[in-house]
């Protein structure tokens, strides 16, 4: 009875093909989206933005990008880190050498520059497919990494290896460094996520998300039909890049403020972006925000609720027990819903429909 | 001028001038790459026989090393030891059947590889409670001492591992070319339901491969434990075994072999060789780069089955 | 129904976690040290005796002492992994604990480090990163809150080359030697690169550098190189499974052991023992004795494990890095104290531990008083030198345990002091940090 769309009528095109045809719907992400930038800030305490929020919204919006690769264009994809690396190493050498350029024009430069290495580590694509393109892109992943780690260049030679994010600002207030509040941090990456699941939303509903679609279920018919594969997989490969490449830059400018190429590792970002889409279900934006939710917060959730419900163990055990229970939710979560959480999002609407009254 | 003779020229030049090295190098690199085959092994047989991507083989390589050592520090003798620990390696693949496998029938390989990666959290937070975190030390009484033959350095306990591995693959092979049991498992690889259909008992088939596979990962858990010792950072050396099996070929048990004595003799000469000039430590990718040019030419690895796509 | 159930437990999981972390805990007048730790994976064979040396000496401290002058010692452990994500999550849920928030923190881990090292000035907690982290940090007036004593990288660097010369019979027999660095393909390991090239300029070493890739299980490639250059020493930054890899390999070439150096991360039990005999004479840095025949040793069995010994070991204790866990608990709980003899014996806050980790003198008599006379070098701080350059021992494995094999070697502060501030101006110039004057 929530969820009833009897009686909303469409009677123009442009309302049939909105983003949201239903108006729960748009009511439903306006409310969320309202709360996120007028409530959320207000509630939550530094540990909750710093340590939770803002890396689940940098991550969300990786998760995107390599959802747009995997899920909609179907190339299996490893290199999510080496990805972000490009970002944030690109990045970092545009604001420690130019000085003066607005620190949101370098983000999206960044992902440019991202963009352009996802296109050279995308050409196998054309020739290798499936779990063989996937353990490929991992060539990407390891010599990227150990090309910034043996290059000095690209850390402006300092002795210690690392890059640290200079304080920079926007609109008068410092959104970089280690004087930008956690505030000014979460409204930074809460509008990168938004707008960039805005675009990828529109993306996928337009010409080019449905070429990639074709190519996804079979790239030969797909090629039969006129879809150019080349430029299709290139198309996928470069904007999936950008994405992570932006998103590489705001998890070391706005989230950790300096690192070292093993901030990107394969173990630590390349395969948990994959779980989160994997989880959150392929080919739905609105599932890699919810895997990317279910990836990050779980973990933390299962160190934070022992201890608070009066549960002491030794830390080593502790830590072990959360690995065995988050291991088997993972499994049961596949087993009862393979197709992730954005399609037991879709159940759950489905389910409104009807509520209370099912037949 | 000087970075083209040392990419080029210098290399070729330093191989030619001691070619008793040169043999040395690429002895060493046969030795790693069968270390790198017996992890890689273990993917193989369960890709082929369930379509999984496993990428929890390196969990259940440490997984395994843990057992065997947790039972020898408990005072078992190595064979009773040994026999524990292939108990339990079976029982994990009854469990991951009846827990895992069965209810996830028919679905898409990235479900089935996602699972596996659940499967993967579950055994390294299980082998570490039951076994505890600390490094330790394995001696299975393989004798490591080294010679000299001809200005080559060996050493018997490489020598022992290649042939270990080699015996493990033959026999291997074997099975699946020559039994039924073999072609059952091929059939199963290829379409679930297909092999159900005529008649193919999924389930044992499942049982056994996870357990042969539990097998090969006790093994190379010995092999790569005996070297660096028991402990946590055996799971990693999964990632070691990924370029061997794209480049053998996800489903191929002589690929895997084949592919690890590639990969290991290739990035022990490039490394030795081109190394210096690129910095050092190219190993890792360079692998990978490898296994890549073999890709472009054979999108299936080397000795996979033939993709074959009809609309 | 699957689904019911699954919506309501995701439901009922969501609500427990709000309410539950809202709560907050009311605190006595203790004084709360955070313990970054790593228990469990990769690196917990390196994590646990730290993390142990810690926890025993801090509760020694509460039980013999009745606290630091009389204020309770409290701490909590957070597990990391060893993985900079988990870390910041650790530091962030720790930070404001207690009456007066997180003292100071000691994160263990070169990428949690420099990831705090910028936070460190806004949320007012001090970093003790005792031989690890940025190396530069040395350098007080820039980095006003990170302290990296008794001694940096490449204080070590410099002081391995002084071993060498010490073995070889002066500092003139060390022309035309040759040393190979092994070094941890990271930033960590390419530290002492850069002190160990110039040194070779300055005495005419051949030095010749060796990565190995992360995580060093496999390093045939490497030891073939060593086997065909030959070289006199060998000098090895590695961490985790790559140390003992690298012992065995050394072993398995009959490479003189003796001759083969680790850093103070490359020279624990852990390192040794699965090498077997073939790690016997092993040698490597440190800056602390190893075993237990300290008084300090003595008090934690009796206070901490009520005399049951056989437990004590169990927990790791006289380990190398249960050792080195324990001087740093014990240089963090006297620079508490030093705090205290200026604000007063009360819990004290970040911004005044700090000021005591800045004024920290541990003399001899010091030592003496603690049960560590010879056990680690008196330390002075500065406000302009955060190393102090503090001498370095080397320490030989004899096939059971490590023992000292050399007299305690000062750094050649020359060679390295002008480059740490160079590295310092360098990093305040990309922060706009305006250097303190000291």
């Amino acid at each position: 009875m929530f969820y009833r769309e009897a009686g909303q009528f469409k009677t123009s095109y442009n309302k049939d093909q909105a983003v949201f045809p239903i108006i729960q719907d748009r009511w439903f992400i306006a409310a969320v989206i309202i709360g996120a930038y007028a409530v959320v800030p207000f509630a939550a305490d530094e540990y909750w933005l710093q340590a939770v929020i803002i890396p689940f919204l940098i991550l969300a919006l990786a998760a995107i990008g390599l959802n747009l690769l995997t899920g909609y264009a179907g190339q299996v994809s490893l290199g999510t880190g080496a990805f972000m690396a490009v970002g944030a190493y690109a990045c970092y050498k545009m604001t420690t050498n130019i000085p003066d350029l607005n620190v949101v024009v370098a983000f999206l430069i960044s992902g440019v520059m991202a963009a352009a290495v996802g296109i050279v580590f995308g050409l196998p694509s054309l020739r290798i497919k499936g779990f063989y393109l996937a353990v490929a892109t991992l060539a990407a992943q390891f010599f990227i990494l150990w090309l910034f780690n043996k290059v000095g260049w690209f850390y402006n030679d300092n002795p210690s290896g690392t890059i640290t994010a200079p304080p920079r600002e926007l609109f008068g207030i410092t959104i970089t460094g280690p004087q930008a509040t956690a505030e000014a941090r979460y409204f930074v990456s809460l509008t990168f996520l938004v707008v960039g699941a805005i675009v990828a939303k529109n993306l996928v509903r337009g010409r080019i998300g449905r070429s990639w679609m074709a190519i996804r279920d079979m790239d030969i018919a797909a090629e039969i039909i006129g879809i150019r594969p080349l430029q299709t997989k290139l198309m996928a490969f470069a904007i999936s890049s950008f994405y992570c490449g932006v998103a590489g830059a705001l998890y070391i400018f706005v989230w950790l403020g300096s690192a070292e190429t093993e901030a990107f590792d394969l173990l630590q970002v390349s395969f948990p972006i994959l779980f989160m889409i994997i989880i959150g279900g392929l080919g739905s934006i609105m599932g890699s925000i919810m895997g990317a939710a279910f990836i990050t917060l779980m973990p933390i959730f299962l160190t934070n609720f022992p201890p608070m419900i009066g549960i002491h163990l030794a830390t080593d055990l502790q830590k072990h027990l959360e690995e065995i229970i988050f291991g088997g939710m993972i499994v049961a979560f596949l087993i009862v819903e393979p197709h992730g959480l954005a399609r037991l999002w879709q159940i759950a609407k489905e389910k409104l429909r009807l509520w209370p009254f099912p037949y | 001028m000087e970075f083209l003779n040392a990419v080029f020229v210098a290399p070729f030049l330093d191989i030619a001038d001691s070619p008793v090295f040169f043999a040395e190098v690429v002895i060493g690199g046969l030795m790693s790459g069968v270390m790198y085959s017996l992890v890689a092994l273990g993917f193989v047989l369960i890709f082929k026989a369930s379509g999984v991507f496993n990428y929890a083989q390196g969990a259940m390589v440490l997984f395994a090393a843990l057992t065997l050592v947790g039972a020898m520090e408990k005072g078992a003798p190595l064979w009773l030891a040994l026999l524990i620990a292939l108990g339990v390696m079976v029982a994990l693949a009854f469990a991951v059947e009846r827990f895992m496998l069965r209810k996830l029938i028919n679905q898409e390989g990235i479900i089935l590889f996602m699972a596996t990666i659940g499967l993967n959290f579950v055994l390294e937070g299980a082998g570490q409670i039951a076994f505890g975190s600390d490094v330790k030390r394995l001696d299975v009484g393989l004798p490591d001492n080294s010679f000299e033959v001809g200005g080559i350095l060996f050493n018997t306990f490489d020598l022992s591992a290649a042939f270990i591995g080699a015996a493990m693959v033959t026999t291997l092979a074997l099975f699946f070319q020559f039994t039924p049991m073999g072609r059952a498992l091929r059939a199963v690889a290829d379409d679930h339901q297909a092999a159900l259909s005529v008649g193919i008992p999924l389930k044992t088939i499942w049982v056994v491969v996870w357990s042969v596979a539990g097998a090969v990962a006790l093994v190379a858990g010995i092999m790569w434990g005996a070297k660096a010792g028991v402990q946590f950072s055996l799971v990693l050396i999964a990632l070691k075994a990924l370029p061997v099996l794209i480049l053998g070929g996800f489903t191929s048990v002589p690929g895997a072999i084949v592919g690890g004595l590639i990969i290991g003799v290739g990035e022990k000469v490039a490394e030795v060789y081109w190394g210096p000039t690129f910095g050092g430590a190219i190993e890792g990718w360079f692998a990978y780069m490898l296994a890549l040019a073999f890709l472009l030419f054979r999108p299936q690895g080397l000795f996979g089955e033939k993709i074959i796509e009809r609309v | 129904m699957k689904f019911r159930t699954l919506f309501l437990g995701l439901l009922g999981a969501v609500v427990a976690v709000t309410g539950v972390m809202s709560m907050k805990a009311a605190y006595a007048a203790e004084q709360f040290i955070p313990m970054l730790v790593y228990r469990t994976g990769p690196y917990a064979p390196s994590g646990i005796p730290v993390a142990n040396g810690f926890r025993d000496y801090y509760t020694l401290v509460n039980k013999r002492d009745g606290g630091i002058n009389g204020v309770k010692i409290t701490f909590e452990e957070c597990e990391t992994k060893y993985n900079t994500k988990q870390g910041v999550e650790c530091y962030e849920k720790l930070k404001n604990k207690g009456p007066t928030g997180a003292s100071l923190v000691n994160p263990y881990s070169t990428g949690i480090t420099y990831q705090l090292i910028p936070k460190s000035e806004v949320d007012g907690v001090p970093i003790l990163s005792m031989g690890y982290g940025r190396t530069s940090a040395a350098d007080g007036r820039v980095f006003k809150w990170v302290f990296n004593f008794p001694a940096t990288y490449w204080s070590q660097a410099s002081a391995f080359v002084k071993y060498v010369s010490r073995q070889e019979g002066g500092w003139d027999k060390l022309k035309g030697k040759k040393i190979l660095h092994l070094y941890h393909n990271s930033a960590y390991g390419k530290e002492a690169n850069a002190t160990l090239t110039a040194l070779a300029k300055r005495y005419g070493i051949k030095l010749t550098l060796l990565a190995v890739d992360h995580p060093g299980q496999e390093q045939k490639a490497q030891w073939l190189q060593i086997r065909r250059k030959k070289p006199d020493w060998i000098f090895m930054s590695g961490w985790g499974v790559m140390n003992s890899v690298a012992i065995k390999e050394a072993a398995s070439i009959n490479f003189p052991m003796d001759h083969f150096v680790g850093n103070w991360w490359s020279g624990s039990d852990a390192d040794v023992i699965p090498a077997g005999a073939g790690a016997k004479g092993y040698k490597s840095a440190t800056f602390h004795g190893a075993g237990t025949g300290w008084g300090v040793h003595n008090d934690i069995v009796q206070n901490v494990y009520g005399g049951d010994k056989a437990k004590a070991m169990e927990n790791k204790m006289g380990e190398v890095l249960y050792n080195r866990g324990m001087v740093n608990a014990m240089f963090g709980v006297e620079a508490i104290r030093t705090a205290m003899g200026k604000y007063g014996n009360k819990p004290m806050t970040g911004a005044q531990v700090r000021w005591g980790l800045e004024n920290l003198n541990v003399t001899k008599a010091h030592l003496k008083a603690l049960g560590m006379e010879g056990f680690t070098q008196p330390v002075k701080v500065s406000c302009a030198d955060h190393e102090t350059g503090g001498s370095v021992m080397f320490q030989q494995w004899d096939g059971s345990k490590w023992s000292f094999s050399s007299k305690w070697l000062p750094p050649l502060r020359d060679i390295v002091r002008p480059m740490i501030e160079s590295d310092a101006a360098m990093y305040a110039k990309e922060n706009k940090i305006t250097p303190r004057k000291c």
